[in-house]
């Protein structure tokens, strides 16, 4: 016997639940990630698991057996192999991509620099991590950021819906610039979090994003060599290229999350940072990743105005010296530590704002490493410090 | 906004229950989140997962410090103190048993494991526990948990566990 | 706040067997029991994956004695025991 309703309003709500289903799905963050690298259509995806990126790699596995993802899937024997095997498809001219965490990109950490040299525009997933010892396998930034040096475009983002369309931006943007990208998700609080996602169409993502053509490749009947020796009357200039690169990489962010918007409806901010609630603020926070959406939720109770940094790398330095202009007092949260020094995001941030005229005060947190939950509470009281505009660096 | 905390052991689904509730709630209309304590697994270990159910959308990524409702899969749980820690007083606590507790919350017991051993041969109590959290609270309907049952299992464990689901849900309906 | 010399200096563990303390015997919805049946072959103790069984001389007869306290109702011994005298009982 089926208790409830009557069968004629049963049927009502079926139809009610057929439509919203069709326009957003409850899914997990590492599940939305694998849904739009399905939806553009790499080649090549080696893969080596580590918690808390395995909910990801496993559903791309899960895809290809179904069929329904067709790319070649390399199992690889560890991480500093799969991002290997990622320079090796890639130099080859096809779309690669993998994912990793932790560890797993502490291992791949040579081979980064290889694949940024090389301008192979591999994309890559971190499902954000710390790093042992002591052993720890929850969320926090250092893993991504400590790489920051690497030549790699960085994103950072907020929640699984952007998890989704920022990888489907990113292999536009690293296949334009010829620049490595890493889209970084906090672990668990994104990859682990099931939440409402709204999955693009398949024609959308291919008009988006067409099909691959790589500027240079190699090609057996038509032989090059890559990665060849430079000596040191060249080295820099082949460097200086790299940072050329990255430095017009904003504009390329910037018209790519506009465009973006004009298939999806969806944009985040500039595409480099996101300012919330800042109009007429003389008080901000700025901040990386999902933390963001805690912070999010208190900044009119509180009065303070968000400045989401979406791009670590390039450092979008302009962009935030002109969201400061008019602010009294910055706090820096974030996830990760320069030991010996102090958070790299406050590091650069007060860097940027040195020369300004305005020069407002910058205050740093480090919080929520290893998984420590950021509360409400510790919010507000990090909002109060702020405006308190007191300077110094705080462990949250 | 609508926080809920379950509590149950590894293997029990504790944090499969909250993504059922989260997509049917979902599915109802409601945006939702699902997240589990993010613990060190281990089959037997007590572990937490949380759900939020709200009309506006949900973008707070903290722990539930504060539940309105604590759903227990296992009975022999509820001595552990984390049970009621953060409960407001008007806070409802679902638990699977087969008798009463002395809860200082509003307290609702069912038998989810004689049903669950019933229906599927097998102690695993989460869905029946979401059959009860639909009854006693009417938050979410019935239809909706089925629907994403027959999405999240396949032929003969989603017909047991909708059998499973709807009788916990017509046992406790309106109590 | 955090404060620093709340834990150990490098997370060194300096006290061994500590997992000893965490009783997991809370863990199980059933429990395994040892019958009349029992022949002390020992089958059960080597399989035990939590090294909960030994078999011990009870009242002049060799049998298998499970400690409750660490006993997680894996249930394993039941599936193992050739005569079929472990019985699995639903956990109060």
């Amino acid at each position: 016997m089926r208790g409830g309703m009557p069968a004629e309003s049963r049927k009502e709500r079926k139809g009610e639940i057929m439509k919203k289903k069709e326009a957003k799905k409850i899914m997990s963050g590492a599940h939305a990630v694998a849904e739009a690298v399905r939806l553009c259509r790499p080649d090549v995806i080696p893969m080596y698991p580590i918690t808390p990126q395995t909910k990801i790699s496993e559903t791309i596995a899960e895809m290809s057996a179904d069929g329904s993802l067709d790319a070649e899937i390399i199992r690889v024997e560890s991480e500093q192999s799969a991002i290997s095997a990622c320079v090796g498809a890639s130099a080859m001219g096809v779309r690669t991509y993998t994912a990793t965490a932790s560890q797993g990109i502490a291992l791949m950490h040579e081979i980064l620099f290889i694949a940024s040299g090389l301008r192979l525009p591999i994309v890559m997933g971190v499902a954000n991590r710390s790093l042992s010892a002591p052993i720890n396998i929850w969320n926090d930034q250092q893993d991504s950021v400590s790489q920051r040096d690497a030549g790699w475009i960085q994103l950072y983002v907020e929640n699984a819906q952007e998890a989704f369309d920022t990888h489907v931006q990113t292999f536009k943007i690293a296949e334009e610039t010829r620049l490595p990208t890493m889209v970084c998700l906090d672990g668990y609080l994104i990859s682990h979090t099931y939440e409402p996602v709204n999955i693009l169409d398949a024609s959308s993502v291919s008009r988006f994003l067409p099909r691959y053509k790589p500027k240079v490749s190699l090609n057996p009947s038509n032989p090059i060599a890559m990665g060849t020796l430079a000596t040191p009357e060249h080295f820099m200039e082949f460097k200086k290229q790299q940072q050329e690169a990255m430095e017009n990489a904003t504009g390329v962010i910037k018209r790519v999350n506009r465009e973006y918007a004009s298939v999806s409806e969806r944009s985040y901010g500039n595409g480099l940072i996101e300012t919330t609630n800042l109009d007429g603020k003389e008080h901000a926070i700025i901040t990386m990743g999902s933390v963001a959406g805690t912070a999010r939720s208190m900044l009119e109770k509180e009065g303070i105005g968000m400045i989401r940094v979406k791009a670590m790398r390039p450092f979008p330095k302009e962009d935030i010296i002109k969201a400061c202009q008019n602010i009294r007092s910055v706090g820096v949260l974030e996830k990760d530590v320069s030991l010996g020094s102090e958070g790299s995001l406050y590091t650069e941030v007060r860097s940027a704002l040195y020369n300004t005229g305005s020069k407002p005060k910058v205050l740093g947190f480090i919080a929520g490493l290893g998984g420590k939950d950021i509360t409400l509470d510790d919010m507000k009281n990090i909002m109060k410090k702020i405006k308190s505009e007191k300077e110094n660096v705080s462990w949250v | 906004m609508i926080e809920i905390r379950a509590h149950g052991r590894g293997g029990q689904g504790a944090v499969t229950a909250m993504e059922i509730l989260a997509k049917a709630a979902g599915l109802d209309g409601k945006y939702t989140q699902a997240f589990p304590n993010f613990g060190v697994e281990r089959r037997g270990a007590p572990v937490r997962a949380f759900c939020r159910i709200s009309d506006e959308p949900i973008t707070i990524r903290s722990q539930v410090y504060e539940p309105d409702y604590v759903i227990v899969l296992d009975p022999s749980l509820s001595n552990l103190p984390e049970i009621s820690s953060g409960l407001k007083q008007d806070s409802v606590i679902l638990i699977n048993s087969n008798n009463s507790h002395n809860f200082k919350e509003k307290t609702y017991h069912f038998d989810a494991t004689t049903l669950a051993l019933d229906v599927l041969g097998k102690d695993i109590v989460n869905t029946a526990m979401l059959g009860v959290f639909a009854g006693v609270t009417g938050l979410v309907p019935l239809e909706p948990i089925l629907s994403v049952l027959d999405e999240r299992f396949n032929g003969k464990v989603a017909e047991l566990n909708k059998q499973l689901v709807e009788r916990a849900y017509n046992e406790t309906r309106g109590e | 706040m955090v404060n620093s010399n709340s834990v150990s200096e490098a997370a060194v563990a300096g006290e061994p067997g500590s997992s000893k303390k965490n009783k997991t015997g809370s863990w199980r919805t059933f429990r395994p029991v040892v019958t009349d049946k029992c022949k002390g072959c020992k089958i059960c103790e080597w399989y035990c994956p939590e090294g909960a069984i030994k078999v011990k001389e009870v009242n002049g007869k060799k049998t298998a004695v499970i400690d409750y306290d660490y006993c997680k109702g894996c249930m394993i011994c039941v599936e193992e025991c050739p005569q079929k005298a472990v019985k699995k009982e639903r956990e109060r």
